[in-house]
């Protein structure tokens, strides 16, 4: 009998390719894991409809297992209920902050179609809330781009979604 | 599920890969740096919502008995018909012909400048804003959870639309004066959003009001007025489409038709 945990754990060495501090489990995507006899069945969840990192993650969660000596798998997507940032793990943010980008803010605070409505965005190098938006896009579509007014610098900020 | 939802969800697919098709055309062209990754993740994010219905449309189809399959004939692509598998998504992206995509007109206008790529993302996406959110309850499941995952994106879509309508119409007076033009050139095809078709699951005249009045806020936060006219385009919901479609699908689907089931 597989160990569920054993895979939990597994997972925890799948790495987000495009937030390479992050694992698939730290990102809440994984949204279950289940053994029947030697069968295991993962359902994840997309973070963003046209995330191009989705089929390699996919394809990454299948090999580790295949590297650790699993063979029967399947990766499942499931799209709803939506993945949203306040699913990512404490333990996440803290890397991420540690990486240099800015770890989403809790859900409740924002995400309206309001416009203008500035959040307060924390600087993860020198943790001033004196920031500023530049643009809501940036490098991936979950990030957006912010600049410190203390220190200058520009940061990635993983938008709460 | 019935064939009506079949046929809604290649509309909702169509809407949002053409557009993404129409924005992916300012990658590399975006007027400063930041915004043309901006507007180039909108663009992603709308093949994903694409991807998602087509995906949705597929298993429908491939579901269907011998008579459903007649009854959508129309809309299933000839080439595929000699393939003798299973449809997927790329192979109703790819093959159909023009008349068989069901995008609203306003999706295929041609770029234009930025106060047109500005101004039509802004009214897309709050008819996408109102429409999904009434979507996300559907009683056709898939179609419901495609819209709760969509509408945090469009949500943004909306709020970066709104803002650069605001910048341009509140700008210089080239700014204004190009938003102004946008506005005149587009307004006729906003009708189109709200007349009603026959496979649509949300009626979406009831749409109307709630999204004039989110455009009429930002317009006048603009400093810009509704335009007076009437008159509206349609045609788009029926495969009626302006001659700008064509050139887009012979770009989009080159690939496909002259390497037919090509992949790397």
């Amino acid at each position: 009998m597989i160990d569920e945990q054993h895979i939990w754990n597994i997972l925890e060495d799948v790495k987000d390719p495009e937030v390479s501090v992050l694992s698939v489990v730290d990102l809440g995507i994984v949204r279950s894991v289940k053994i029947l006899d030697d069968k295991i069945d993962i359902v994840i969840t997309p973070t963003y409809s046209g995330c191009p990192a989705m089929d390699v993650i996919n394809m990454d969660i299948r090999l580790k297992l295949i590297e650790k000596g699993f063979r029967n798998i399947t990766i499942q997507q499931q799209l709803s209920p939506a993945w949203t940032t306040d699913w990512m793990s404490e333990e996440g943010k803290k890397k991420l902050k540690a990486f240099g980008i800015a770890p989403p803010n809790p859900k409740q605070q924002f995400c309206t179609s309001e416009m203008f409505q500035q959040e307060a965005v924390q600087c993860p190098r020198c943790n001033s809330w004196h920031t500023q938006l530049i643009s809501q896009f940036a490098s991936t579509a979950c990030k957006s781009m912010y600049r410190c007014l203390d220190c200058k610098e520009a940061f990635d900020y993983f938008k709460c979604h | 599920m019935s064939t009506k939802n079949f046929i809604y969800a290649l509309h909702l697919a169509d809407n949002a890969l053409i557009l993404a098709q129409r924005n992916a055309e300012w990658t590399g062209h975006g007027p400063v740096l930041e915004q043309d990754i901006a507007v180039t993740n909108i663009s992603l994010d709308l093949l994903g919502q694409a991807r998602n219905f087509y995906q949705y449309a597929t298993v429908l189809f491939n579901g269907f008995s011998d008579k459903q399959k007649e009854e959508v004939n129309q809309f299933i692509p000839r080439l595929w018909k000699e393939y003798h598998r299973e449809l997927q998504e790329d192979d109703l992206a790819f093959l159909r012909d023009e008349h068989q995509y069901l995008n609203l007109l306003i999706t295929e206008l041609p770029r234009g400048d930025w106060a047109q790529a500005v101004l039509r993302q802004f009214f897309f996406s709050a008819f996408q804003f109102y429409l999904y959110q009434q979507l996300q309850n559907n009683t056709d499941q898939q179609l419901a959870a495609i819209a709760g995952k969509s509408i945090k994106e469009v949500t943004y879509h909306l709020r970066w639309s709104a803002e650069w309508v605001i910048r341009l119409g509140d700008g210089t007076e080239e700014s204004n004066d190009r938003i102004k033009n946008a506005l005149a050139d587009q307004w006729s095809f906003t009708g189109e959003l709200f007349m009603p078709h026959d496979y649509e699951l949300i009626d979406v005249n009831t749409l109307r009001e709630s999204w004039t009045k989110k455009i009429e806020d930002i317009l006048s936060q603009a400093g810009l007025v509704l335009p007076k006219q009437t008159w509206m385009q349609s045609g788009g919901k029926a495969g009626k489409h302006t001659e700008h479609l064509g050139y887009l699908l012979a770009e989009m689907q080159y690939l496909q038709r002259a390497y037919p089931n090509s992949t790397w």
